[in-house]
């Protein structure tokens, strides 16, 4: 096995491990099966539905890549697809923005967020992290509570859905859902290949052994900080597009239940995979959809769902049939 | 005359109204500080047990007619109960595992709770009256302090120092504190370390029931009064210092009085100030004021 | 999974086809009564208007007239993001016609834009919002039971005329908290009188020491509670606690319903003055309803929001009737031609704005000593004949009025 040895600060790799960047075929299988599903789902399933769990499977997909593939939980990051939420419905009602600027526009926002909370807590571990980025989260949400631009309780509401790109109609259902459908689809690559690549295996060794991964010259924080930023960015994407779906944005998505949702969903759908998120997003939001008319139940079985996941179903279901299939997925 | 351009009957008023609330910041950090010293768990699920002794006083007084004073033993007896169970069959399992499963776990645990209450008993709040030897109240010149709300501080002030009292100067404390550093020393000489910490969670989710029917006279009993207060509980813990007992009491009350403080000059902030405060400390001290680092 | 495409394209080319008889939806008139079912607002809509919607149908007759009427319901939890996605998927997928309810100023104008854009039906009872008929009126909504300018009306000019002109204002921090403020702050300074403090609350606030001390240092006479609900017998329970009364002060409560009296108790709250627009023991058709009302609502009595949403479920199917078919701006409009009538309102019209008109009342609660039993709190103070009771039609900026 030939190394070529590094200069301090600077990654190279073995030509082997250069292999792993290649994308596994189970992989691109479970892919293509992925988008034929989502692709044919909306003349079956009422299409709100469906563009409801993609934000929210983008959401949870961003959340995995600082959980499965960095190690650190963050119980804040509500905040991330809050604030893009709030900063797209502003741009798109009161500045007039076309939806594809607004959503840019939103995710901005959470991307410069996730440069500033992430330059102060990344230095934390553990249940520190946690800690530090729920207290960030809860400012978030008491800012959003009293700022002015975001209307408190009512939220921001009629909000605009626009022509996409001058072009789409997205008042039109189904353009619309095409259009957020390309949305996750590409953040989902996006995550993809950050993972598959020189640098997610970087982050995979700062999650391993993190001192072996300094003294080997990898400045561990700086990927950390990327891995942060890259995940809050992403969870703005998702919480921009999810405010010109429902055009509205509101409290709910700021508050810190909405931090422990996508918790929740990544560890059902498996924690550190690939689909799990994807997994876990829709089967949630579906939960939700089925248990809503029966009020406080649905609170119970995210409860039931999460003390079981951790007692048994550490895996998530994704994980399990990963486990199964004997190929990560 | 006034301090900043504010009357002092304001201020004060604010200040001690401040103090009562870092009264219940005060027993509920102190719960959470004792579990996670020994057990290492972030036992989200206090806040859900705070509510659930709230609920144990209404009940008594609803079938039973048990009125507040007995309550007051038998909310934290029968929350205890409650967790010494939940710790037996499923917090015990997890601590092979990281730390930050015990904080998920207990999430769940947090929100089957609240929703089974909400589900039963709706949101809004049951109505539990203030027991008739602790009504009326005393005219203080700047303010009219009610006589309940100044019993909560002096009973909570006790209930804090007592238990820092046996944590902190008693044999048994002494033991617990030997666990806490090193388990399997302490369990070689002879202590029964598991049932140490059984009894340990028991005795903080007691301590959390206990605020709860402290609470029930005054904060309206419902399924959620704990959903919101946790949060700003963690806050304290972490300010205070994981673990340390000392810390989480003086943190809670004297956030308390920094957040009644906030209320007289920039009213919006008063729910914000403590996060900011969390911030600053966990950057300049990241083991918190009185803690040892991790 | 369902195979919403397929039916709705169905039915709109049915609809297409069959263009010149107008027709009911798929047959069947599904009403979908939304609200807070679980939280502070429970009590005074919540279940109760399910059970007065239910009535509404039975009284009209709708079986005999061969007409297919459903009741769906749903809790909005007080969420503007949870109301407006039921209320999309209700339109959406479950061929849901008209809307009714919805207490929570938020959620009601939220809903009300998605009922505008997707041309259906909503019949206002429980929010209060007089932007409702205001800046955001719609051709396919109707405000049926009171709003915030009625209550400033009443309330607000009864209390400063007899001497309480100066006001601290406890306020709801939402859409409707700050509309009554808005207009309560109106009436108050039109006649004469000052605003010298005001706090904002947040929804469902569970200790109000803090803000009742501002209120007591503030030294106004008069504090106005400009929230509902849960948060108004709250801040009145520990206004008592602190001495409220003791220190000179009055709470005014800006909206009360009988159930909030009921939670209160006659020793709390009596002398508390407020409006409504219907009182359960105001005359025998009254008193008959709501003792049917109790029967199924667990002997709770009805809210003026329980009798709008009966008086509103009734004219909508009344219209329905006249125009063979359910088409949501149509059939507004139609509610707009015809006069009402129901036993618990009584004579009325709707206002091209969509502003229900009827009379509104000023109550007192009654002492202890006063009251025969349990449900009878209130006495009558004064009538405001209906003309009066309501914002003129050219005051609202609604752009459906022409100037």
């Amino acid at each position: 096995m030939s190394t070529v040895t590094a200069k301090p600060g600077e990654a190279t790799l073995p030509a082997e491990t250069a292999a792993v960047s290649r994308v596994p075929a189970h992989q691109v299988l479970a892919f293509g099966v992925m988008t034929a599903l989502l692709i044919v789902a909306p003349f079956a399933v009422y299409p709100v539905f469906l563009m409801k769990a993609l934000c929210f499977a983008l959401f949870a997909c961003a959340f995995n890549l600082l959980i499965g593939y960095v190690g650190l939980l963050s119980f804040g990051h509500a905040a991330f697809l809050g604030s893009a939420g709030y900063a797209t419905a502003h741009a798109a009602k009161v500045w007039g923005l076309p939806p594809e600027v607004a959503i840019l526009f939103g995710t901005a926002v959470a991307g410069v967020l996730g440069v500033a909370i992430g330059a102060v807590t990344i230095r934390s571990r553990g249940i520190y992290f946690a800690n530090i980025t729920l207290a960030f989260a809860q400012m978030i949400f008491f800012c959003s509570l009293q700022a002015k631009f975001t209307g408190g309780e009512d939220g921001i509401q009629a909000v605009p859905r626009g022509t996409f790109l001058g072009l789409l109609d997205l008042r039109q259902m189904y353009v619309l859902y095409f259009v957020v459908l390309a949305i996750f689809l590409v953040g989902f690559v996006v995550i993809y290949r950050a993972i598959h690549s020189p640098f997610g295996q970087v982050l995979k060794a700062v999650r391993e052994n993190e001192p072996r991964a300094i003294s080997l010259g990898y400045r561990a924080e700086h990927y950390k900080l990327i891995a942060f930023v890259l995940s809050a960015t992403l969870s703005g994407l998702a919480g921009g597009t999810k405010a010109i779906v429902f055009q509205l944005a509101s409290l709910t998505d700021v508050h810190w239940t909405m931090s422990g949702e996508v918790v929740l969903m990544t560890l059902l759908g498996g924690l550190g995979t690939v689909f799990g998120p994807v997994v876990g997003a829709f089967i949630l939001v579906a939960l939700e959809n089925y248990l809503a008319q029966l009020g406080a139940w649905v609170t119970i079985v995210q409860g039931a769902i999460f003390v079981v996941c951790v007692l048994t179903f550490r895996r998530g279901v994704v994980g399990e049939l990963g486990r199964l299939l004997r190929k990560p997925l | 005359m006034t301090i900043f351009g504010i009357p002092p009957q304001a201020l004060f008023g604010q200040l001690l109204i401040g103090l009562i609330n870092g009264a219940f910041y005060a027993m509920l950090s102190l719960g959470l500080s004792v579990i996670f010293g020994l057990l290492n768990i972030i036992n989200f699920a206090h806040g859900a047990l705070y509510m659930m002794g709230a609920f144990v006083a209404y009940f008594a007084l609803q079938w039973a007619g048990i009125g507040y004073w007995p309550s007051l033993l038998i909310g934290p007896l029968v929350v205890g109960l409650v967790g010494i169970v939940l710790e037996r069959t499923m917090l015990k399992r997890l601590y092979h595992l990281d730390h930050l499963y015990g904080l998920l776990l207990t999430f769940g645990i947090a929100l089957v709770i609240q929703g089974v209450f909400r589900n039963e008993f709706g949101s809004s709040g049951l109505p539990y009256g203030i027991p008739k030897q602790l009504q009326g109240g005393y005219n203080l010149g700047f303010m009219f302090l009610p006589m309940y709300r100044a019993w909560v501080i002096v009973f909570s002030l006790v209930v804090c120092l007592g238990t820092w009292y046996v944590i902190e100067r008693t044999r048994l404390g002494s033991y617990l504190r030997a666990a806490t550093e090193n388990p399997a020393l302490v369990q070689a000489f002879g202590i029964n370390v598991p049932r140490m910490i059984t009894l340990t969670y028991g005795f903080g989710v007691a301590l959390a029931a206990l605020a709860g029917v402290l609470a029930a006279p005054i904060y309206q009993v419902n399924p959620l009064m704990g959903a919101d207060l946790i949060i700003v509980v963690f806050a304290v813990v972490v300010i205070g210092g994981m673990g340390s007992i000392l810390g989480s009491i003086v943190t809670g009350f004297a956030l308390g009085v920094v957040e009644g403080f906030t209320k007289v000059f920039y009213p919006e902030a008063s729910n914000t100030v403590i996060f900011v405060i969390m911030a600053l400390v966990l950057l300049v001290r990241p083991a918190g004021l009185f803690g040892r680092t991790a | 999974m369902r195979l919403t495409r397929v039916f709705t394209l169905a039915a709109a080319l049915l609809a297409v086809a069959s263009a010149a008889h107008a027709q009911v939806s798929d047959g069947v008139i599904k009403i979908g009564v939304l609200n807070d079912q679980s939280s502070l607002y429970a009590d005074l809509a919540g279940q109760g208007s399910v059970v007065a919607a239910r009535m509404a149908v039975e009284d009209f007759g709708a079986d005999k007239k061969g007409m297919k009427v459903e009741i769906i319901s749903a809790d909005h939890q007080n969420k503007p993001d949870v109301g407006s996605q039921i209320a999309r998927q209700w339109l959406d997928a479950d061929k849901v016609d008209v809307i009714v309810d919805v207490p929570n100023s938020g959620v009601a104008l939220a809903v009300n834009q998605i009922i505008r854009d997707k041309g259906k039906a909503f019949l206002v009872s429980g929010a209060a919002s007089s932007d409702l008929t205001g800046k955001a009126c719609s051709p396919n909504t109707i405000h049926w039971t009171y709003d915030t300018w009625a209550l400033a009306n009443g309330t607000g000019n009864a209390i400063v005329k007899t001497g309480g002109d100066t006001w601290f204002f406890l306020t709801a921090d939402y859409a409707f908290g700050h509309a009554l403020e808005r207009d309560v702050e109106a009436v108050v300074v039109k006649n004469g009188g000052k605003v010298v403090g005001k706090v904002r609350h947040p929804l469902n606030t569970q200790d109000f020491s803090s803000f009742l001390l501002q209120a007591q240092a503030s030294k106004a006479k008069i504090i106005g509670l400009a929230n509902a609900g849960g948060d108004t017998t709250n801040a009145i329970k520990q206004g008592s606690e602190f001495g409220i009364a003791r220190g000179g002060q009055n709470f005014a409560g800006l909206l009360v319903f009988i159930t909030d009296v009921h939670a209160l108790g006659l020793e709390k709250a009596q002398g508390l003055m407020f409006t409504e627009t219907f009182y359960w023991d105001m005359n025998d058709r009254t008193r008959a309803f709501s003792t049917k009302f109790a029967e199924r609502n667990r002997g709770i009595h009805p809210t003026m929001i329980h009798a709008g949403v009966y008086s509103s479920v009734l004219h909508y199917l009344k219209a329905v009737e006249a125009l063979k078919g359910d088409d949501g701006t149509k059939v507004i409009a139609k509610m707009k031609e015809m006069p009402t009538d129901d036993p618990l309102f009584g004579k009325g019209t709707v206002r091209p704005d969509g502003r229900k008109i009827h009379p509104a009342y000023l109550f007192e609660v009654k002492k202890p000593s006063e009251s025969k039993g349990a449900w009878d709190y209130y006495k009558t103070r004064a009538t405001i004949p209906a003309e009066q009771a309501f914002r003129p039609l050219d005051q609202g900026d609604c752009p459906l009025v022409k100037k």
